[in-house]
């Protein structure tokens, strides 16, 4: 009980001082594109927002595998709280995506854009999960249906990354292709660190609220008991 | 193989069950043309025949969650489902029963409505024929497995749709995509894909659904 606690600090440490690292590298290190100008900073904001947004879909995908499978006590609300950290970061996603598409296309939305139109399906799907978390009393079976849904997430990414590509033509500039990373030395360095300052951020904030879930789940007990 | 003679049993008992009371079938139906009708009325003069084309995949998912909506109504209302997971059967048998139904349903009602949309809008191709059949599939094993879920929830009626649109939209890629592209075959396989992906899965974790 008391070391996720104690890692709590550190981890938050490390977030603010890699976020703000990864800032810094973005404005004075990186730099300035010469296609598309100050425009394409946002890159580095929106691309590991989106890959976190992603690790925490995953993350609670597997949090969900395991409630399933090997009956791990808790395991249910740290799905819970993965997806509801990649729904914000998704949120964000939609967001600097749309920012970037009116600087860079003149546009706020397009829809030949695959990974904003994927954000946004996932989006709905994960805000479902919601729907269908919220409407269904607290226990084993709301836990299963979490779960269960959770786990048809992660199939249907790929499925709608699929179905999108097959949809749509392809405006999107894709960075990353099978001849590896389309960037210089030192974009692909930044891009790095602001990955990893998003990840440590998604991984602190998931912290939080778990512990502030859990204490409200102990005090509920101990008012129970109490009652 | 005991498996198939209890799923048969279990379809069995949703198509008498329909046949005696007759309260989704009809239903569908009416919904269907009269979706059309509607369809007739927001096309303005001069929209291409693909306008319509992408229409009939509108018609013909909200249909399908018309009678998703009803398909676990019964258990529901006689406390069967509890019946039935306490019965020697596999849990997963339940599903593809259900689904069976409801593809049943489903089917027949396209039965009525291809034709329809043939006469009022324009004509159906073979492809169109095939991508329809892939994606009830598709929208059968997964719409039964999410009717389960909602009909567990409190806000059931609300709560289906929210959770199988975001999921049947790669099929309505899949399917408008074979009805209006000229070569229509990777727009098929890709309906094949999803049907077997998500059957699997559904197949899969359908007794986590009903047991606790």
């Amino acid at each position: 009980m008391s070391s996720p606690n104690s890692r709590l600090p550190a981890l938050a440490t490390l977030a603010l001082g890699l976020v703000a690292a990864a800032t810094a590298l973005v404005f004075f290190f990186a730099p300035v594109d010469a296609d598309q100008g100050l425009s394409q900073k946002i890159f580095y904001f929106h691309v590991p927002i989106a890959l976190t947004a992603y690790g925490c879909f995953g993350w609670g995908a597997w949090k969900a595998l395991l409630h399933l499978w090997k009956r791990e006590p808790g395991a249910d609300l740290e799905s819970y709280v993965a997806i509801h950290q990649g729904v914000i970061f998704g949120a964000l996603t939609l967001l600097t995506g749309s920012i970037w598409a009116r600087a860079s296309w003149g546009v706020w939305w397009t829809w030949s854009s695959n990974q904003l139109v994927l954000f946004l399906v996932l989006f709905l799907f994960y805000c479902a999960y919601f729907m269908l978390r919220f409407s269904v009393d607290a226990g084993p079976q709301r836990a299963n249906f979490s779960a269960v849904y959770a786990l048809f997430g992660v199939a249907l990414i790929p499925v709608s990354f699929l179905a999108i590509r097959l949809a749509s033509d392809f405006i999107h500039p894709t960075v990353f292709t099978s001849a590896g990373p389309q960037m210089s030395g030192k974009m692909f360095f930044t891009f790095c660190v602001c990955l990893a300052a998003m990840l440590s951020l998604a991984a602190t904030l998931c912290a939080v609220e778990l512990s502030g879930k859990r204490l409200d789940l102990r005090l509920r007990e101990l008012r129970e008991a109490l009652a | 193989m005991s498996y198939t003679r209890d799923v048969g049993a279990l379809a069995r008992k949703d198509f008498l069950l329909e046949l005696r009371a007759r309260d989704t079938l009809p239903a569908m139906l009416l919904f269907v043309i009269a979706t059309l009708v509607v369809f007739h009325f927001a096309l303005p003069t001069g929209s291409s025949d693909l306008a319509s084309n992408g229409l009939l995949w509108v018609a013909i998912l909200f249909t399908a969650l018309l009678g998703l909506g009803r398909a676990f109504v019964p258990e529901r209302e006689q406390g069967v489902l509890d019946g039935l997971v306490l019965a020697p059967c596999d849990r997963s048998a339940i599903w593809l029963a259900k689904s069976l139904a409801v593809l049943g349903f489903l089917a027949a009602v396209e039965v009525v409505a291809l034709p329809a949309f043939a006469i009022f809008f324009s004509g159906v191709d073979g492809t169109t024929v095939a991508a329809v059949a892939l994606a009830d599939l598709g929208i059968c094993a997964v719409g039964t497995f999410l009717a389960a879920m909602a009909a567990a929830g409190r806000a059931r009626e609300l709560l289906l749709p929210l959770l199988f649109l975001p999921l049947a939209i790669p099929i309505v890629v899949g399917g408008v995509g074979a009805s209006v592209v000229a070569n229509g075959g990777r727009y098929l396989a890709f309906l094949a894909l999803y049907d077997a992906v998500f059957a699997i899965i559904c197949w899969a974790s359908f007794e986590y659904v009903v047991t606790e």
